[in-house]
């Protein structure tokens, strides 16, 4: 008998939150990128186990398309990092206050 | 009922354990490293956990895709980035210009666990209707086939429509991470280029995905 599904569900929500604290309390922009990645990771994670508890390929397919957004989400995000450091050689968010009213 | 009445075999449980242990320490290691170099690097030990658990669930296409798009691409990038802007330096961690927030975080997060792992117990984990975009295994069939079967019958307008992403995702990163020419840098005012630090050609990062 394999792992039970709920084994891996738990993995992947305590990946996720994870994933979610780092957002939270760090400041370099790369640093939160990469806890999106994180929470993304555990989406895919939670998205494969339903696939196989529920025996639907939808599940895997959902899987691909995340990955392809999640490489999209990247190329975007870092290059927005380059421009905005271009402007203020720093990548902390708390410097990123220039549309603060 | 809520870790289940099965017992999985040895191998599995020592598998999913070691696993398990993998992807929770590498997830801690991208919150906590100072350096950011460091923190891809944990990111990539997670992301080695999470592929090789979708072998241990059948999902073998999507393990190789993982290694590939993942750790060979993504991380790769992230590297690029931090190398490229020279940011790789240690971070004052410790300092916190918000009073109070990690305590409150974390608390939210705690909850936050809490309630999914309630609701789930409560809803049984898994219920609904079975395979109904389609069985995940067909017999004699590899899950690659099945797989792509389903992306290029069922889904086919969701991946024609990724593949316009993926190219106004590298024609967007191409205008981000562009120098300005001379004339509109002439144009911008009190805001002097610095390109001490970024020497070298615009962005060229992006064909990796």
């Amino acid at each position: 008998m394999s792992i039970p599904g709920e084994w891996y569900l738990i993995l992947a929500a305590a990946l996720f939150t994870i994933g979610a604290l780092g957002l939270l309390v760090r400041r370099n922009v790369l640093v939160m990128f990469m806890c999106i990645e994180l929470m993304l990771n555990a989406a895919n994670l939670t998205f494969v186990t339903f696939s196989r508890m529920l025996g639907d390929i939808g599940g895997q397919v959902i899987v691909f398309f995340v990955l392809v957004v999640a490489a999209a989400e990247v190329v975007v995000g870092l290059g927005i990092v380059v421009a905005i450091f271009r402007r203020r050689a720093s990548t902390s968010a708390d410097d990123l206050h220039i549309l603060k009213g | 009922m809520i870790l289940g009445t099965v017992h999985p075999t040895i191998p599995d449980a020592a598998t999913f354990a070691v696993c398990a242990a993998i992807i929770i320490g590498g997830a801690f290691g991208v919150i906590t490293a100072r350096n950011a170099v460091h923190a891809a690097l944990s990111l990539v030990l997670t992301l080695f956990g999470v592929a090789v658990l979708f072998i241990e669930q059948q999902a073998d296409f999507l393990a190789v895709v993982q290694i590939i798009v993942y750790a060979g691409a993504i991380v790769v990038l992230f590297l690029f980035v931090i190398m490229f802007l020279g940011v790789d330096r240690r971070e004052d961690v410790a300092h916190e210009p918000l009073h109070g927030q990690r305590p409150m975080a974390l608390l939210l997060i705690v909850v936050a666990l809490g309630g999914v792992i309630a609701l789930g117990v409560g809803a049984h984990w898994a219920t609904g209707a079975h395979a109904v975009a389609g069985p995940s295994h067909l017999k004699g069939h590899p899950n690659v086939y099945v797989l792509g079967k389903s992306v290029f019958t069922t889904y086919l307008f969701a991946f024609e429509a990724t593949a316009a992403l993926l190219v106004i995702a590298v024609v967007g990163a191409v205008v981000l991470a562009r120098r300005p020419r001379m004339e509109e840098r002439a144009k911008e005012t009190g805001a002097p280029e610095e390109p001490a630090a970024v020497g070298g050609a615009p962005d060229g990062g992006e064909g990796a995905t």
